[in-house]
């Protein structure tokens, strides 16, 4: 500790983080590779990744990042949400409007002022919450602001008054049940049942062209890459230390004096805002957004992402987010009718026999094997003792 | 000897048959003649039919009326096909079976005709012996905006003696009279029109009053304060009504979620046990109510009252499977049972669906439970939602008495409040906590029985009130069960006076928005817990 340390902040955040290092090294080459894969080589050639793969990894990525979103608050502070799909939703709604301004006049209805589903609503002109989503800087500022005003009004009503445990998470699986009934609503001017849809391009570019998706999937990445950092940079930082203090013992914590609220509100907005990142990343890729990810059965299952693969360590709920995602793919591509009783017992058995995820059973296997290699060897353990 | 008896009885109604028919002018010569009468001889024949004094007449009318007269080809009887296609003699009224399509013709009606029957049938009932008959009668005049002769109104009233059947004849002479070119008259039919809550008065009035015009407005002043006097009083009294109305469906819709919540008020609220296949539990109930009525299908009435026990068994051997399998490690980590619970519920749902296909099932409703009773013209309530307000009630003082008054309610108090020394008093703890889990899964059972019978059984039955009934919970305070039903009711209330005014889904909305700034207000509920207890809950 003494050392001085002239090293960048980068390398000393990634010093001692193993996991980390491998993942961001990973996800690096990942985003050389694939685009690379699928740009260069021609279709039908052993190396191509066809962009519907490239695609449904860029979407794995976007829920790796709702992951990270729900690790930081789940595993180093203890708030559970079961809400955080209506951050992901709300951000996702935001880049879904700044596309379908962009849609212009190539609607069905080729009216260059109105989306369709307003014009199939008759409605004159476009509502006062719509203004401003023509320009895409604007419409980034609202992909962190939706859910970050969201979450910082909600939190600063639910932590304030102490709201707690299981209390918080009814409150906010109630909020994105609210949501989602609000969201269905066709007057209120945000597509209804549809959502928004029939997207055309961004920032000029065709989302059909497979540079594009090239371009949307390297994006992901970086801000999965960056989720992390910042999450990681959160966490380690002396504020992480609180936040670990108010999970393990709140009481606790607030009689030593810190403001336990601020510290939760703070770490509550900036998941809300990570969420929201991946929500705007993800619509361009899947092409849609409807009210049914406000469904309060897609946030718990960000939870089980989390918790497969192992909370409290971030780089876990990357793991988790693809491992499950793409047993859904397969499953529910295979026999539907499993999926369900797979992601139940999924539920069931992680938290009963494997509370830390996959990461914890890595631990457990690796300790295991070292343990046997000690034993094997007692004069090795001697000397270290 | 049956035999025997039932050929004498035939050859006797033979024998009074040929008989009656002999006779000059009688139902059966009239109706016969009826075969081959063109319209307006049956107009005739119809007036005779009607002047008998005979019982058969009536129904032989209403058929004619409704193109459901018949004859046999053969042997010119008469026929009544009722709706059910069952057909019987209208001379005799004794079923007739195995008639061919081309056996039976039927008798013809055209429009001039059905207004002479109709008036005719109008007259017959108004003149019924039976009060309930003519009670009818005058409710269907009053519908049809009286399209009957004055005459025969005026003579009915001179002579009814019924005060009901009076109130409705007079409201039909009122209308009549409403319709006058006499100015006398008129203000007649408005005083006796006035305060009524027929549907039909409010309409003539607005008619009435619609169709003054602009001189007609200062020359029969009067007449147009009168009338639109009168329909603003009844207006007021409509939307009163209106209002108890929605205070009935609000209480129906908090019964609802009392019974959906009871369950979870013991499983959460005594245990701290966040159990969220609560909602799956309420769906094994309906599921139980379909099955059962699937075993009786004669008998939909018992096969409810079955249903009952066989639900909160059902639900309550799940509950202690799901408690001693899963939750019994978790104690003490209640997001982990969060989360262990919601992979049970999904897991249930999905074997639900394997197992009676994702599509709902109809869950048929006994007949004594189906309708509605009028308690005036402006209010109509369904008896389904005021026996589900009184099962609801049932329940709740059926547990409060199981928890106060029984020895495993005592057991159940004092591993609550104080488990390890519950323990060492010789409790055991273990089988309480399985036993107080499969009784809060039991109850939700019988919810299930209860929602069969308001909405569709299907897999997502539970998903659809288990935020509900938690924040039922929540707001009612954790571990009361007078908070529980305070609770219910006034957001089932709440929900149901919002949603006329801003829409049902936005009612929603709005009542769940007020729960999470109630939440804000009293982190524990309207009820809450005070003392020691407040540390543990």
């Amino acid at each position: 500790m003494t050392i001085q340390d002239n090293r960048g902040p980068l390398t000393r955040l990634l010093m001692s983080d193993s996991g980390g290092r491998k993942l961001i090294l990973l996800m690096l080459v990942l985003a050389v590779i694939i685009p690379f894969c699928n740009l260069v080589f021609a279709e039908g050639s052993f190396f191509h990744i066809s962009t519907y793969t490239m695609t449904l990894l860029g979407k794995y990525l976007c829920y790796a990042l709702l992951a990270i979103a729900v690790d930081l608050i789940w595993g180093y502070c203890g708030i559970l949400s079961l809400g955080h799909g209506a951050f992901f939703a709300l951000g996702g709604y935001a880049m879904g409007m700044y596309l379908m301004r962009q849609i212009g006049d190539r609607g069905v209805y080729g009216n260059a002022e109105l989306p369709d589903f307003m014009v199939f609503l008759n409605w004159q002109e476009l509502p006062w919450y719509w203004y401003g989503f023509d320009s895409f800087a604007f419409a980034m500022l609202m992909v962190l602001l939706a859910p970050g005003i969201l979450a910082f009004v909600f939190g600063f009503l639910a932590f304030r008054s102490r709201v707690t445990g299981v209390y918080l998470s009814i409150i906010t699986q109630a909020m994105t049940y609210a949501l989602l009934l609000a969201f269905f609503r066709n007057d209120m001017g945000f597509g209804g049942n549809n959502g928004l849809t029939d997207f055309k391009d961004i920032l000029g570019f065709s989302l059909q062209s497979d540079s594009t998706r090239a371009v949307l999937f390297i994006a992901s990445v970086l801000a999965l890459i960056g989720g992390y950092l910042i999450s990681r940079f959160i966490v380690t930082s002396k504020l992480g230390r609180v936040l670990v203090a108010i999970r393990d013992a709140e009481s606790r914590a607030r009689f030593l004096g810190y403001r336990v609220e601020y510290y939760k509100l703070f770490v509550f907005v900036v998941s809300s805002m990570l969420a929201g990142v991946a929500g705007a990343l993800y619509v361009p890729q899947v092409g849609i957004i409807n009210p049914g990810e406000f469904a309060p059965i897609n946030s718990i299952e960000i939870i089980i992402w989390v918790a497969v693969g192992g909370r409290n360590t971030l780089y876990g709920a990357v793991i988790g987010a693809v491992l499950v995602n793409y047993a859904k793919t397969v499953f529910t591509g295979a026999f539907a009718e499993l999926w369900l009783f797979l992601l139940g017992g999924l539920f069931v058995l992680t938290t009963l026999w494997l509370p830390k995820g996959m990461v914890g059973l890595w631990d457990l296997i690796r300790e295991k094997y070292r343990h046997r290699q000690n034993t094997a060897a007692p004069l090795a353990q001697g000397d270290q003792t | 000897m049956m035999i025997l008896c039932r050929q004498i009885v035939a050859a006797l109604l033979l024998m009074m048959c040929a008989l009656s028919q002999a006779q000059e002018g009688s139902l059966e010569t009239l109706a016969t003649q009826l075969i081959d009468a063109s319209y307006r001889e049956k107009a005739v024949l119809a007036e005779q039919i009607a002047a008998l004094d005979d019982e058969r007449s009536l129904p032989l009318l209403s058929a004619l009326l409704n193109s459901a007269l018949y004859y046999k080809k053969d042997d010119q009887r008469i026929l009544i096909v009722a709706e059910d296609d069952s057909i019987t003699d209208a001379l005799s009224n004794e079923a007739v079976e195995n008639l061919g399509r081309r056996d039976k013709k039927k008798i013809g009606v055209n429009n001039s005709l059905r207004r002479t029957l109709r008036n005719l049938i109008s007259q017959a009932q108004i003149n019924s012996r039976n009060p309930d008959i003519r009670l009818q009668a005058a409710t269907n005049l009053l519908k049809s905006s009286a399209d009957v002769e004055p005459e025969i109104i005026h003579q009915a009233l001179a002579k009814e003696q019924n005060d009901a059947v009076r109130e409705v004849l007079s409201l039909v002479q009122g209308l009549i009279l409403l319709a006058s070119d006499q100015a006398a008259e008129r203000r007649q039919g408005l005083a006796a029109l006035d305060g009524s809550l027929y549907p039909q008065v409010r309409a003539s009035l607005n008619q009435f009053i619609q169709g003054f015009s602009e001189e007609e407005k200062i020359s029969r002043r009067d007449e147009l304060k009168m009338a639109e006097k009168s329909l603003a009083d009844i207006e007021t009294l409509v939307s009163m009504n209106g209002y108890i109305e929605n205070l009935y469906f609000g209480l129906a819709l908090g019964a609802v979620l009392l019974l959906a919540a009871i369950g979870l008020a013991i499983t959460f609220g005594v245990m701290g046990v966040i159990n969220m296949a609560h909602g799956e539990m309420i769906m094994l109930g309906a599921y139980t109510t379909y099955v059962v009525q699937q075993l009786l299908p004669q008998h939909i009435g018992l096969s409810l009252v079955v249903s009952v026990p066989a639900a909160f068994l059902v639900s309550g051997v799940v509950g202690v499977a799901i408690e001693r399998g899963v939750i019994r490690h978790l104690y003490g980590r209640p997001l982990e049972t969060l989360l262990a619970t919601f992979g049970i519920s999904l897991v249930l749902q999905q074997a639900v669906r394997s197992i009676f296909s994702p599509l709902n099932r109809e869950v048929a409703t006994p007949e004594w439970m189906a309708g509605t009773f009028m308690v005036n013209p402006a209010l109509e309530l369904t008896w389904n939602r005021l026996y589900i307000i009184i099962f609801s009630l049932l329940v709740l003082a059926l547990l409060a008495l199981v928890l106060k008054r029984t020895l495993f309610g005592l057991q159940m108090r004092a591993v609550t409040m104080n488990r390890p020394m519950a323990s060492s008093m010789g409790i055991r703890t273990g089988w309480v906590d399985a036993l107080t889990f499969g009784l809060g899964s039991g109850i939700a059972g019988i919810a299930g029985v209860a929602l069969s019978q308001l909405t569709n059984v299907g897999p997502n039955l539970g998903q659809a009130y288990i935020i509900d009934s938690f924040m039922v919970v929540v707001f009612g305070g954790v571990g009361n069960l007078w908070g529980t039903l305070v609770a219910a009711m006034s957001l089932g209330v709440a929900n149901k006076i919002f949603e006329p005014l801003a829409g049902a889904v936005l009612a929603k909305i709005l009542v769940l928005v007020f729960i999470i700034l109630f939440i804000q207000k009293r982190p524990r509920g309207l009820f809450a817990l005070k003392g020691r207890a407040v540390d543990n809950a």
